[in-house]
């Protein structure tokens, strides 16, 4: 787990970098035209996503622990993440972290873990 | 280190990998070592240990005819298979196998609600449809019929009720299995049967009958390895115009007993759904005198909790209580449940709760305006699939162990002592005490509930976890209680508990094993049910 976490981190940076590069010229999308927007729906939003937990609980589960774990330096939600594109997300997603089991293949494709990426990009910057 | 299905060397290997292509295409077949880690299961207490069970190779069919074909390739090499549905069976053993080497059949891909009918109540779904898949589909059409799913609603009903999961509705409904109705089924040999009026060609009824004539098999697929189940029915509750809650508690510790006989009663008389028992005495397990007093062995005395709870102003036990139907039913059944209960404990207390029409509002989904401290999730308590329930998922996960017990308060009492008792000598929070209150997801049964957490970084806590495991289901068993459902690494400590008359049961399902799947190939070991090939791997030997 140990050398995940180190690729994870060596990872984020590396691709934070190209990132933050790209931005700066890549165009407003609108992120509810995006293919991602209903795999994030499908997938993602009902542990991830934005709106309250259940029975009082003020976020989903695991929207508060992101939350928990960054202590406000990076935003819980993932809608609000810049810095996950595809190749980090995907080591997410087919590893697991925390509490948070792996997804295979079979339920969720490498093609729609890109999707995702993207749209978690549009709406990093439609939030920012 | 590529792991080999048993049995089998590389190259019969390779050309097993090389028919499963053939059959479902190259891109639904994995067998790396990093495309199967998904595989794994991440609750397990021998995480990264040699006990931990690895798929040799993972492949999605995508209809009935893909999946008779990956069998019959099964067959002709004598390997293992793995059937599993959406996967998310955590606490249970995830998408691992029993076998090291198996092959996991992966049925996402069979993900088509082939029928939701309002009229008679009832759907028709293939083994990859999720809880949330089911519900989209009845919420876009606007069709009148609730689903009743246990918490994270990410699992498959099919799957759920093929491991006999449960969940919150009305007694008929949260027993998973209970409620199917009509199954079709991949035999071992690759030859696809459909059980109850699913064998008469052309029944209009195959989900409104399920015994059908002569003897029904259908019960041997639910926690067992004779076949691949590619259909299921359910039962579906129809929608009721109303729900309502109310809270009732009493007083002193012993008012239990009454109290169940009375929950019982209502119960089994269709008036209530799933009950949720709580003690408020839990309040006080902050302050280390009291949870001292809960949690010593041997067990408090009636008086001592009775004077406990009086000093606080606190009542022994509760009752949130739900009712389903229309307005005036429901009120009907609550004032009528009230009368019966307070008639029968003096000093109980009754507090009317929320109620309003359905389908709920999401505000009232939402659950913030109970007057009083409510146990029942809302959204599960109104079939509407969630993953809220991960906010309870602690570490890496978690292992369940979840005895099945009488209903009644004297066996509750007696399991908080044993249970307390025989789990004191592991460094875990307190599961059970002289507060443990009991689950009534079951229709006619209590169970208590064991959970506790996996570290993937911390090795020892894990062992220690895996040995009160056992432990648990050991001394549960000298009591009469056994296990409903378990982990793959758990099943043979659990069967070995059902062994009435030398294992008469596991014999006799042993050998309809035997004769149905020779070569042992469909989930060896699944339930305890270990074909002849594999029986020397019993018990992990």
């Amino acid at each position: 787990m140990k050398a995940v976490a180190c690729l994870a981190v060596a990872l984020s940076a590396a691709v934070s970098l190209s990132v933050a590069a790209q931005q700066a010229e890549r165009p407003r999308i609108n992120p509810a035209d995006l293919p991602g927007r209903q795999v994030f729906a499908a997938q993602c939003a009902p542990c991830h996503g934005a709106g309250r937990g259940d029975d009082g609980s003020h976020s989903l589960p695991g929207t508060e622990a992101l939350a928990r774990k960054y202590a406000g330096a990076l935003p819980g939600e993932l809608e609000r993440r810049s810095d996950l594109p595809a190749p980090l997300l995907r080591l997410f997603v087919r590893r697991g972290a925390g509490a948070m089991p792996a997804f295979r293949p079979s339920e969720l494709t490498d093609a729609e873990i890109v999707a995702i990426a993207d749209y978690l990009a549009a709406t990093a910057q439609r939030s920012r | 280190m590529p792991v080999l299905p048993p049995d089998l060397d590389e190259a019969g290997f390779v050309a097993f990998l090389d028919e499963l292509r053939a059959a479902v295409g190259a891109d639904w077949v994995w067998s790396s070592q990093d495309d199967l880690f998904p595989y794994r299961d991440s609750f397990s207490p021998v995480w990264n240990t040699g006990e931990e069970r690895h798929a040799s190779a993972a492949v999605a069919p995508a209809d009935v005819a893909q999946v008779q074909a990956v069998v019959r390739a099964a067959r002709r090499h004598r390997v293992p298979l793995h059937p599993i549905s959406t996967g998310k069976n955590f606490g249970y053993g995830g998408p691992s196998p029993n076998v090291h080497g198996s092959a996991v059949l992966d049925l996402k891909r069979l993900n088509r609600v082939i029928e939701v009918n309002e009229a008679r109540h009832y759907a028709l779904v293939e083994p990859g449809v999720s809880y949330f898949d089911l519900y989209r589909h009845i919420e876009e059409r606007g069709l009148k019929v609730m689903i009743d799913c246990p918490d994270p609603g990410w699992g498959s009903p099919l799957g759920n009720a093929l491991d006999r999961g449960v969940g919150y509705t009305m007694p008929f409904f949260r027993d998973h299995i209970g409620a199917a109705c009509g199954m079709e089924v991949v035999l071992p040999d690759g030859e696809v049967m459909r059980t109850g009026m699913g064998a008469l060609p052309g029944s209009p009824s195959w989900q409104e009958y399920r015994h059908g004539f002569g003897p029904d098999p259908a019960g041997l697929f639910a926690q067992g390895n004779f076949g691949v189940v590619t259909k299921m029915g359910l039962r579906l509750m129809p929608l009721p115009d109303h729900y309502r809650t109310g809270l009732i508690t009493v007083p002193r510790r012993r008012d239990l007993i009454p109290l169940v006989e009375q929950v019982n009663y209502l119960s089994d008389s269709g008036f209530i759904g799933e009950v949720r028992f709580a003690s408020p005495l839990a309040a006080l397990m902050g302050n280390a005198d009291f949870a001292a007093l809960a949690t010593r062995m041997g067990g408090p005395s009636d008086a001592e909790m009775d004077a406990a709870a009086s000093a606080a102003g606190l009542h022994s036990w509760a009752i949130d209580l739900q009712f389903y139907g229309s307005e005036a039913t429901t009120l009907a059944n609550w004032n009528y449940a009230k009368e019966r209960i307070l008639a029968a404990i003096p000093g109980a207390v009754a507090m009317a709760g929320d109620h309003f029409p359905l389908p709920a509002t999401p505000q009232q989904l939402d659950n913030v305006t109970q007057p009083y401290n409510s146990a029942i999730r809302r959204k599960g308590a109104l079939g509407v699939p969630s993953l809220g329930i991960w906010e309870i998922v602690r570490d890496n996960g978690h292992v369940g162990f979840f005895p099945v017990l009488p209903r009644s308060g004297e066996a509750i009492f007696e399991a908080q002592r044993v249970l307390g008792d025989a789990s004191r000598e592991f460094p875990l929070p307190p599961f059970f005490s002289a507060i443990t209150a009991p689950l009534y997801w079951q229709s006619f049964s209590f169970q208590m509930v064991f959970a506790p957490t996996v570290r993937h970084n911390d090795p020892a806590h894990n062992a220690m976890v895996h040995r009160a495991m056992k432990k648990m289901v050991a001394v549960a068993a000298e009591h009469g209680w056994g296990d409903y459902r378990a982990s793959p690494i758990y099943q043979d400590d659990v069967a070995d508990t059902y062994s009435f008359n030398g294992h008469a049961l596991r014999r006799f399902c042993e050998t309809l094993k035997d004769a149905v799947d020779p070569d042992g190939i469909i989930a060896p070991g699944r339930g305890g049910i270990w074909p002849r090939r594999f029986r020397p791997v019993r018990n992990g030997q």
